[in-house]
């Protein structure tokens, strides 16, 4: 036993309460879900843990008629001021039942505890107190006045975070009036199914959430859904192509959170100690399944040997292993297939000639598992300096210059985050406004707050999560109805609106659907939604 | 004793340039009781794409100029049409076979219009942008960016207010345009694109295609360099295709409009072409 090492801390699994199999959550209830069941498992032991639900399309429109009774019925109507206390009682529950969640989402996911319980879980219970309070205040959102509700809200998530993913999509729905209807991934239900719990305690009125388990074709169903008016997803660029596809030509307002190619820049003034730390927790963070992870390091010339050496020397000291374990910093890789992509794409990079180092660890004998590993001597036309890898898995690029560095970090269609580490505030503030994507963390890295939006450029996804920006996602602006009422009537005034009538976006505007109401529909518009959507303008 | 009149002859305007079409293709432009106007250059894809290029090329000055000097470029755009009211009014009469007055009407409030705009330059990131109280010591702030290169099929049914109401709010944060102007009544882009060639907007900023938006359309949708789409005046033709093929490349679409109020001034209208950038940095007292 080196000096480096502890004896094993495992986090109880006593408290937590596992049911032997899980249904769908539809209206406020648990049922059966008409698709085969399947198992979840702990990606680190391959272990069973609970037989889960499968929604077929079926399961799915009845979930998606509760959401559309639950919002005609109730929650359209009830004041913003209720709808934030509902809010505010799921985040209490949350952090009530913080550590059964923890264990859960570490269980499932195979990430360590300390970060389901330092980051996953208080930020999930950040989130719903941050939107609850927003509930009562949505005319101060900069969307104008009586900003509208868009109505049934079609959610998809990942296995990254998946009780995190949960928060973000379902705090800023409920806040802003929209009910839901959310797909986790299926390989981490499991967390998703014990909120569903947390909004029976809440009292949480039927219909207002529901969740419904399953893989792929659950969600395309839920995407597809003709009474779907808002689609949010995160996930992977090539799905989000496919969900782009899906809503053209509808109604269906869209959000989408896809993947990235972070680069993380290091100039040779940087505090060296702080960056290496920060590098470490850019990439290795959530054993690398992050899509906004530093995966792409870039190093200015003169210190890469220096930058690389300690960041060996710090990866040797990482702890790979039991994600219940409190000393783990490693943990599983989510499932097999991701561990096959990682493995793939790691191979290619040796193929195309980098030069790869891996942290010497034990790789325990079932589970997924991929030790932390470094490529040096990347090119930016190398494989694994453009696709996301989505793993423990860091590419060491280096520059010279300031430009060199924006053009090297800027060659990527993806554009979700960037990282700087300089000491001198005017070249970092200089180079984030000429870096091309979303969110810039400067001498800090995965940061994440409920109050700061997040959300990419270009192929990283349109719209933005988190922050007031936020709400925008899930609401239409103000004047529709009245702008509408004024078509026949009198032309508008330039300057006097700030709020626009008629347009329909998917970009990280509002869209006014209802502008569908009394314009000229617009051709091809796969019908159906306008008429509801007239209906639903006018009962506001 | 009556004089023989200068016909004009209508070109494209790309990267600052007024070329022909590169395909040597023209197409008549009639007015509305059917005279003989003017021929009008048939842009082809090949000048799509080097109007792609040119925008590209031009972002970055146009994003990068200060907020107060996009503003005074926007407003020095209004002063130059208003110097150039009678010649659009007459333009706008030809094309479209209004009244006088109508043509009036239309010409003002397009001046306007602009003019609105123009005063959002120095004062969209103030209210699009944030300082986000994050719960840690990070300074973290979010402020709008333009989206790009947009794209854009101007609205059909109008010569200059539609062209206008759907190009200036798209400039008004930094983003570069290419507009496809009416195909019944281009006439008017081409006049706007010299004043706009004569108001300091830097080359490339706005460059004008006149031809068919059903042929050129698709090529723009479809260009991987095209970072936004707007349709606004796309609704005749087979838009959902366009925006299919925009999905490929998860190109910021906004769907079109019709009727009188369509692309009508709105602060959703700047949003829809910008991107909120975030920067978060550590405070310490180190």
């Amino acid at each position: 036993m080196s000096f480096l090492d502890y004896a094993p801390a495992p986090e109880s699994r006593s408290v937590l309460a596992l049911r032997e199999s899980y249904g769908l959550f539809i209206d406020g209830e648990f049922v059966e879900g008409r698709g085969t069941p399947f198992q979840t498992i702990s990606p680190a032991t391959e272990e069973r843990l609970a037989t889960i639900a499968n929604a077929n399309e079926a399961d799915v429109s009845d979930a998606v008629a509760a959401a559309r009774r639950a919002y005609d019925r109730v929650w359209s109507k009830m004041s913003g001021r209720d709808r934030g206390k509902y809010l505010f009682r799921i985040a209490r529950l949350v952090q009530e039942r913080a550590r059964e969640l923890a264990v859960a989402e570490s269980l499932d996911n195979g990430k360590p505890i300390k970060e389901s319980r330092d980051v996953d879980i208080p930020l999930v219970a950040a989130w719903f107190f941050y939107y609850a309070g927003w509930a009562d205040k949505l005319d101060y959102a900069g969307l104008g006045a009586n900003p509208r509700s868009l109505g049934v809200a079609g959610q998809v998530i990942p296995w990254n975070f998946p009780l995190l993913m949960l928060a973000w999509k379902i705090a800023p729905a409920l806040a802003t009036g929209n009910t839901v209807v959310l797909k986790p991934a299926e390989t981490t239900p499991l967390t998703a199914l014990i909120f569903a719990e947390i909004l029976q305690q809440a009292d949480l009125p039927p219909g207002v959430v529901s969740i419904v388990t399953g893989a792929g074709d659950t969600g395309a169903a839920l995407v597809a859904h003709p009474d779907v008016d808002k689609v949010a997803f995160t996930g992977s660029t090539s799905v989000g192509r496919q969900i782009a596809r899906t809503v053209a030509g509808t109604n269906k307002k869209v959000t989408l959170e896809l993947g990235g190619k972070a680069a993380n820049i290091v100039f040779d003034d940087a505090p060296i100690d702080q960056a290496v730390d920060g590098i470490v927790n850019g990439i290795f963070f959530n054993q690398g399944h992050v899509c906004c992870a530093g995966s792409r390091l870039l190093v200015q010339e003169s210190i890469h040997d220096e930058v690389v050496e300690r960041l060996k020397l710090r990866l040797s000291t990482l702890r790979l292993g039991d994600p219940l374990d409190k000393n783990t910093d490693i943990g599983a890789i989510n499932s097999r297939e991701q561990l096959e992509r990682i493995t793939r794409l790691s191979d290619l990079g040796d193929a195309e000639g980098a030069e790869r180092w891996t942290a010497e660890c034990e790789i325990p004998d079932n589970g997924f598992w991929f030790a932390p590993t470094i490529f040096t001597n990347v090119q930016t036309s190398h494989a694994i300096a453009r696709e996301e890898i989505f793993g423990p898995v860091l590419s060491v690029l280096t520059f010279r210059t300031p430009g060199e560095a924006v053009a090297k970090a800027n060659n990527t269609p993806y554009g979700l985050s960037a990282g700087i580490w300089t000491e001198k505030g005017s070249r970092m503030l200089q180079l984030a406004d000429q870096l091309r994507a979303g969110v810039i963390w400067a001498n800090t890295f995965n940061r994440f707050d409920p109050a700061s939006p997040f959300g990419g450029y270009k192929e990283s996804g349109y719209g933005r999560e988190g922050g007031r920006h936020g709400l925008g996602a899930y609401l239409a602006p103000a004047s529709s109805s009245a702008v509408s009422g004024g078509r026949g009537g009198a032309q508008r005034r330039v300057g006097a609106s700030d709020a626009s009538p008629a347009l329909v976006s998917a970009a990280a505007g509002a869209e006014a659907s209802a502008a569908g109401a009394d314009a000229p529909a617009p051709k091809r518009v796969r019908a159906t939604r306008s008429t509801r959507t007239a209906k639903k303008g006018a009962a506001k | 004793m009556s004089r023989l009149a200068v016909p004009k002859t209508y070109k494209l305007f790309i990267g600052g340039a007024f070329p022909r079409s590169e395909s040597g293709r023209i197409y008549e432009v009639r007015s509305a009781a059917g005279a003989f106007l003017a021929n009008a250059a048939l842009a082809s894809r090949k000048d799509a794409r080097d109007a792609v290029v040119a925008a590209r090329a031009a972002v970055g000055g146009w994003a990068g100029a200060t907020a107060y000097n996009r503003g005074q470029v926007l407003y020095r755009i209004a002063e130059l049409l208003e110097g150039r009211r009678i010649q659009f009014i007459a333009e706008i009469e030809e094309q479209e076979g209004v009244t006088h007055a109508q043509a009036s009407a239309q010409v003002d409030e397009a001046i306007d219009r602009w003019v609105w705009y123009a005063g959002w330059a120095d004062k969209f990131a103030q209210v699009a942008g944030n300082a986000n109280p994050v719960a840690g010591p990070f300074f973290n702030i979010s402020v709008p960016e333009p989206t790009g290169v947009v794209a854009i099929v101007a609205p059909q049914d109008s010569a200059l207010l539609g062209f206008v109401s759907a190009i200036a709010p798209a400039l008004v944060t930094g983003n570069a345009v290419v507009v496809v102007a009416s195909e019944r009544f281009p006439l008017s882009a081409i006049s706007l694109a010299e004043v706009l060639a004569t108001s300091d907007v830097p080359k490339g900023v706005v460059n004008v295609l006149t031809g068919s938006p059903a042929e050129i359309a698709p090529w723009l949708a479809s260009h991987a360099d095209v970072n936004a789409l707007d349709l606004v005046g796309a609704a005749d033709l087979e838009w959902v295709d366009l925006e299919i093929a925009a999905a490929e490349t998860l190109t910021r679409v906004l769907r079109p409009e019709q009727g009188p109020d369509a692309a009508a001034p709105s602060l959703e209208r700047i949003r829809a072409f910008t991107e909120t950038k975030t920067i978060w940095h550590t405070k310490s007292l180190k």
